[in-house]
């Protein structure tokens, strides 16, 4: 401890730091349960269990999980080529995976939208056969899809890297099918990392707008999400309205935060034993 | 069995990631080269780009100097609440883009805590430049401390005391010792960090009240033109943004193997808390 304090200027950095994370981050954020604190508890409730909060609620969290739960099986089956197979183009591909990442939620969406409008690219071809996703909660769940997806293969690359290739030839060896290996070996063995990727995935989803708010359609009741909600009662000056709507989203975005946090100690942990 | 999965994630990938890049610059270009010119050189599409590249340039270096104290303090140091540290300062990436600019609106705004305060010495925050720059930096603030933190705790602290105990200043030790060990992290994160600043478009849609030439960013724009029915004009600026993500990935790919090469001399590398980031 005493030997550390050789460096210089941990107490100008710290100083700085816990500043500029009070001013930019902790003091605007606690703006919301002040604003919470000061309003009254029958106004909340009223707020967040109005018919069409609920609404919003449910749909956020259900396109939210689905498209999750895509990103859980095609991510994994993405991270496991893009690192076991050589194939040509291989690591162009994998620069390409964190396109989410980089391109502005906006451009996805206005782009999503004009690919799965009825007239688009792939939307006119499945109208023939009667499927809307445009304007209907399988948009909202493409959009979240397209957003989610660098989580889960980010995730577990460096996971599947460090796979060891010798003890799945164990078990071949022993006579264990590539079945087996898979379930018993593989898959426990990325498990933690694979939650982790998909909470990653999820908690992203649930409070995304711009990639979002083009290709829903903003319907109450039936297209709208809840960060769209927030935006409609702050645009009506409805402050009250607008924070309690947000308190319940970011209640459920720390838990996922935390939850999160556990599961990448898990993670850590079980790869260093 | 591995083709099959080969051509099943190609096939996945080329839908979901390529088929979008290949839609925005072909309905960009829809109606030729001539309105797609028109449609960049518009002024309020001019505005809108000085006002993201104004907004970057002061978030990007601010969340870079406050990238480099948080880190120095972190990995250099040891002290009590180390992992609330980092906790909280991973919060702005746990909160939904349209609550980052609500809180603004809450502070600022008319009815909000200091409006009263704002209004009275005839300052505007909200639907003004100010708030699109504080939304800016709070999107994009973890990100440069978040790549430093696992690079310069890789280094660790011996070439940094031998530097002291050969006398140099604390300034110097770090411009010639710390600096290089981790420059391609630095640089990492500023170009995830510049992205992220110049592509927001939920927090900043909520601050700016969408002044055209006043208070519109570039995804702010794209969003009027193509609620407008202006959709190859719309396009034809989210071509530009679209041209930022790509420089954006060849950059980061160039420097990630670089990082890697760096943490991977150093130490075992720790790639497990190389976790996306946004």
């Amino acid at each position: 401890m005493a030997r550390r304090r050789v460096l210089p200027g941990f107490g100008l950095t710290m100083g700085f730091t816990v500043l500029y994370l009070c001013l930019i981050v902790l003091i605007p954020l606690s703006m919301l349960p002040l604003r919470a604190a000061s309003g009254s508890w029958d106004a909340f409730w009223q707020t967040v269990t109005d018919p069409r909060v609920i609404a919003s609620y449910r749909l956020s969290i259900s396109a939210s999980v689905a498209a999750a739960a895509v990103n859980a099986i095609f991510g994994i089956l993405v991270a496991w080529v893009l690192v076991r197979y050589e194939f040509p183009g291989r690591r162009i591909i994998d620069a390409l995976i964190d396109l989410p990442f980089a391109l502005p939620t906006a451009v996805a969406g206005i782009t999503l939208t004009t690919i799965y409008a009825p007239n688009g690219w792939i939307g006119k071809p499945l109208d023939a056969y009667g499927i809307k996703v445009a304007f209907t909660p399988l948009g909202i769940t493409i959009a979240l899809i397209f957003i989610g997806l660098p989580f889960v293969v980010r995730t577990l690359q460096p996971v599947i890297e460090s796979l060891d290739v010798e003890i799945e030839e164990a078990a071949t060896s022993l006579g264990a099918s590539r079945w087996t290996v898979t379930r018993k070996i593989i898959l426990p063995y990325l498990y933690p990392a694979w939650l982790t990727g998909f909470a990653l995935a999820f908690a992203r989803a649930v409070g995304e707008y711009g990639s979002v708010v083009f290709i829903s359609g903003n319907m109450p009741m039936r297209t709208e999400i809840s960060p769209l909600l927030i935006i409609t009662k702050l645009e009506q000056f409805d402050y009250a309205g607008a924070t309690s709507i947000a308190v319940v989203m970011l209640v459920l975005s720390f838990s996922m935060l935390l939850t999160i946090n556990a599961l990448q100690r898990w993670s850590s942990r079980r790869l260093l034993t | 069995m591995r083709w099959a999965l080969t051509a099943t994630v190609l096939a996945f990938l080329a839908v979901f990631l390529l088929l979008p890049l290949v839609v925005v610059f072909s309905e960009a270009f829809a109606n030729g080269v001539g309105p797609y010119l028109t449609a960049i050189q518009d002024p309020d599409a001019i505005a809108a780009l000085t006002l993201t590249l104004t907004a970057a340039a002061i978030a990007v270096p601010a969340n870079l100097v406050f990238g480099i104290c948080a880190s120095w303090a972190i990995a250099k140091f040891d002290f009590r609440g180390k992992n609330l540290l980092l906790t909280l300062i991973d919060l702005p990436f746990a909160v939904s883009p349209v609550i980052s600019g609500m809180i603004f609106v809450l502070m600022f705004g008319r009815q909000g805590l200091l409006g009263p305060w704002v209004a009275a010495h005839d300052i505007k925050v909200v639907f003004a430049v100010p708030g699109i720059v504080l939304a800016t930096i709070f999107v994009s603030f973890p990100f440069v401390a978040r790549e430093l933190i696992p690079v310069m705790e890789a280094s660790g602290t011996e070439e940094e005391e031998a530097a002291r105990v050969l006398g140099a200043g604390g300034f110097q030790t770090f411009l010639r010792v710390t600096l290089p060990n981790i420059k391609w992290g630095l640089l990492y994160g500023v170009i995830l960090c510049n992205a992220r600043a110049m592509g927001e478009f939920g927090a900043v849609s909520v601050v700016s009240g969408k002044i055209r030439g006043l208070t519109n960013t570039l995804p702010l724009h794209i969003e009027i033109l193509y609620n407008e029915y202006s959709f190859q004009a719309a396009f034809a600026v989210a071509s530009l943004l679209a041209l930022l993500a790509l420089v954006t990935l060849v950059l980061k790919a160039i420097v990630e193997r670089r990082v890697h090469q760096q943490l991977g001399v150093q130490e075992g590398v720790r790639e497990v808390e190389r976790v996306p980031a946004a």
